[in-house]
């Protein structure tokens, strides 16, 4: 009698009032799109449709620009900056109170686990609302020059992965810095933006400082180039950063763009083993791989290799994979038909180029999209799975004999987001941390998120930083002539 | 045996683990107090964990009579109900053992073992002599399980050699006649590695079982110290094929607190470690909240403490 099967734990669906249909939410209201299209968003996790969501082109763009130029000129630059804080700060609470209600609908539209979207994303969230909220008023001390200013109306366009953590990301700092907004979320989860939108009717926002369309690349294509963008703001992959930037190359508009990733996770030989076990799960297994700063490059010190895989077997095998509503459920679902698609094919090239996969024994559910957490080892820096961005729970192994060849190794790539370093020894991290040519680096944690640090990257993961000071200044221009 | 016994071969052997990191510990014990337990998991956990306690009395204040009243409960814990399982066993002090095990014996709980807290409890500061002395104390009195204190003044300034000595030295007194649980008192170790390397001392030293609390001094078994103990237990028997039982002891009050070990030893050491030869809870408290949170599985409701008998 010594087997503890977790009963499943679900969390109720009752809260989440997901109406049937959404239209766009331009100029405090929503409004059906001109031409009337719309598109289904669906459960990854069952394959059920969640609601049907207008789809906005050209025109409907255009009137949600105007909407957001005619509330900069006319209302939210003459908000008084304290102003402006409480209307953050009152979003922040409004998302605290309404938690649980964002969380499930979070978890049905992504297939993260409940437990994520409860504990991480939602929280986060508020998190940087409140942050924010304190900034508004403080931008004239913050070193940004003699009385920074808005840059205008800015055009955001978020992922799929967090759906309304990058939300908050990009609508906290705007707004504090006294921009307006016109925010397209990712065609398969815009519904927690939706409910967003609920929310800035409810803290009072004046109409047109928030707008949010809903659509699918050839809406953000639309957003990008609209003349009357002063600024856009993309996190997503590389090859659509790519685009942004040269569509936009000969206009003013500026950009900061969060891009992909393929990071380091370094495990020297001297780190806390069981720990770093622990973050090397955490670091490519959480949100189900869908984050571009995850540890999906292991690097282990050749000496502890064996100690490390062995353990790491162990660990995986105990991961709870299936329904994300269930409340012990640790690897929820694959967010799209076409991303596990991408996941699979990535994967088949490092079996074909001589890695080897290990995944535990797992049952997978028959409906909806799912990946088993995966290993490959035996991987090296030549293999397509060690260089390209996997977005999925797959982690390529690779090893290293000194700390000069991982630091030489973990640098060898076209990104740099992020990394980790794990070793009990203060000077090693510190020495580590210098070499690395990430945005962020993690030293025996990972995937640790605070709205005052500042996140991006080197190289193709992207432009500017988002959080922290360093984000608030891509939502500023500095008039410094003014000062005289 | 993977030291040869020597202090230096003893002290190399620990300097080697692998440090354990605080922040890291802390948030795996963390999560893990997270997984939510219901209905039919709660019910086998409730019985499980039923199972698996030490029902303890160690008061200046115990007398024969509080003794049997506490062997009653240990055979029967629900008069109300006989599918409730009996405990894991009865802890008390020496000179209460040679009672314990007689009521027991007349009481049809022969197959509860009795631990006696031997070793100059909870302290330790005694000679090796007379730590000896009560052990053999203890075992002449009947007690089938020992449950003794390390040296933590000798640990903490370094003298690893004479807490092995000391445990190998009361193991052998035990020999097959009682298990030898060794009680680490990690409120006192304060660090984690420490905890890790006096789990280790333990188990070479040849303890059945590691334990980690006296439940005089707080904290005692929390949840990241539980864990690491876990974890070393795991990692011996990777090394040597030997499994030993781990014993979180003091603050264990609630089912909750109760399932949430339970929830620890499966994700840490295995479901292997989810039976009472391998993991007790040392508490005295605790029996009566499972019970009623047993009653509520049962019947629905609640019933309050007056529904459950108080010795």
């Amino acid at each position: 009698m010594s087997n503890f099967e977790y009963a499943s734990a679900p969390e109720s669906k009752a809260i989440a009032n997901i109406s049937d249909s959404y239209g766009l939410f331009i100029g405090g209201k929503f409004v059906d799109p001109r031409k009337g299209k719309s598109f289904e968003t669906i459960n990854p996790a069952t394959e059920e449709v969640l609601s049907k969501i207008g789809y906005a082109d050209k025109l409907d763009i255009d009137l949600a620009v105007k909407s957001a130029r005619s509330a900069f000129t006319k209302v939210w630059s003459k908000t008084p900056a304290k102003e402006r804080g409480k209307y953050l700060y009152r979003i922040a609470r409004i998302l605290q109170v309404r938690a649980r209600e964002f969380a499930v609908v979070e978890t049905l539209d992504n297939g993260k686990p409940i437990r994520e979207s409860r504990d991480t994303d939602i929280p986060l969230a508020a998190a940087h609302f409140f942050y924010h909220a304190g900034w508004a008023d403080k931008l004239e001390y913050a070193g940004f020059g003699n009385k920074p200013k808005p840059v205008g109306v800015v055009g955001q366009i978020i992922p799929w992965n967090f759906p309304l953590l990058m939300l908050a990301w990009k609508i906290a700092p705007a707004l504090a810095a006294g921009n307006t907004v016109v925010l397209k979320p990712a065609e398969t989860t815009p519904l927690t933006a939706l409910l967003f939108a609920q929310v800035c009717q409810q803290a009072g926002l004046p109409d047109g400082v928030v707008n949010i369309v809903t659509g699918d690349g050839i809406t953000g294509a639309a957003l990008v180039n609209h003349p009357d963008i002063n600024k856009i703001a993309f996190t997503g992959s590389t090859e659509v950063g790519k685009a942004i930037a040269r569509s936009i190359s000969a206009t003013n508009k500026s950009a900061t763009l969060e891009l992909g990733g393929k990071a380091a996770n370094l495990i020297f030989e001297d780190a806390a083993i069981d720990e770093a076990v622990e973050g090397i799960v955490n670091g490519i297994f959480f949100n189900q791989g869908h984050v571009c700063c995850a540890g999906s490059r292991l690097l282990v010190q050749e000496n502890v290799a064996d100690e490390i895989l062995e353990k790491l077997k162990a660990r995986m095998s105990l991961i709870r994979i299936g329904d994300p509503m269930d409340k012990n459920t640790d690897l929820g679902a694959i967010n799209s038909k076409e991303q596990l698609k991408r996941i699979h094919e990535i994967s088949k090239s490092g079996d074909a180029e001589g890695a080897n996969r290990w995944s535990p024994e797992c049952k997978l559910p028959s409906k909806g999209y799912w990946y088993p957490p995966t290993i490959f080892t035996g991987v090296s820096q030549s293999h397509r799975i060690a260089r390209e961005e996997i977005f999925g729970p797959v982690l390529s192994v690779l090893t290293f004999r000194t700390p000069a060849e991982g630091i030489e190794k973990a640098n060898n790539t076209m990104y740099g987001l992020s990394a980790g370093i794990w070793s009990d020894k203060g000077a090693k991290v510190l020495w580590a941390a210098k070499q690395l040519k990430a945005g962020v680096i993690w030293s025996n944690t990972f995937n640790k998120f605070d709205p005052a640090s500042p996140f991006g990257g080197y190289k193709e993961s992207g432009w500017g930083r988002e959080g922290g000071r360093h984000g608030l200044s891509g939502y500023l221009k500095s008039d410094v002539k003014a000062s005289k | 045996m993977i030291i040869d016994g020597s202090e230096s071969s003893l002290k190399k052997f620990l300097a080697d683990l692998p440090p354990v990191d605080q922040v890291g510990a802390e948030a795996r014990a963390g999560m893990l107090a997270t997984r939510s337990i219901k209905t039919t998991s709660k019910a086998w956990a409730i019985d499980t964990a039923i199972s698996m306690v030490d029902l303890t009395t160690l008061e200046g204040a115990d007398s024969p009579g509080k003794v049997k009243a506490l062997c009653a409960k240990a055979v029967r814990p629900d008069p109300s109900d006989l599918t409730v399982p009996s405990v894991g066993a009865i802890c008390v002090y020496n000179d209460m053992v040679k009672i314990a095990r007689a009521e027991l014996d007349a009481i049809g709980g022969r197959d509860i073992p009795v631990a006696a807290v031997a070793t100059a409890f909870p302290s330790g500061r005694a000679s090796i002599a007379v730590k000896k002395i009560d052990t053999q104390d203890a075992l002449a009195a009947g007690a089938n399980e020992i449950d003794m204190v390390i040296d933590r003044g000798a640990f903490l300034s370094g003298k690893l050699g004479e807490v092995f000595e000391e445990i190998k030295n009361i193991k052998q007194i035990c020999g097959n006649k009682a298990h030898l649980k060794v009680i680490l008192e990690t409120g006192e170790l304060v660090t984690y590695d420490n905890v890790r390397k006096a789990s280790y001392l333990a188990m070479l030293a040849g303890a059945d079982f590691i334990k980690t609390s006296t439940g005089k001094v707080a904290p005692a078994a929390t949840a990241p110290v539980v864990l690491v103990m876990l974890e070393a237990v795991r990692d011996y028997f990777a090394l040597t094929g030997t499994r030993i039982g781990v014993k979180p002891a003091g603050g264990i009050r609630t089912t909750k607190d109760a399932i949430k070990q339970l929830v620890l030893v499966n994700e840490t050491a295995g479901s292997e470690w989810l039976k009472p030869s391998l993991f007790r809870i040392g508490a005295s408290a605790l029996l009566n909240d499972l019970l009623m949170q047993r009653m509520k599985l049962r019947t629905g409701y609640y019933a309050g403490a007056n529904y459950v008998t108080v010795d």
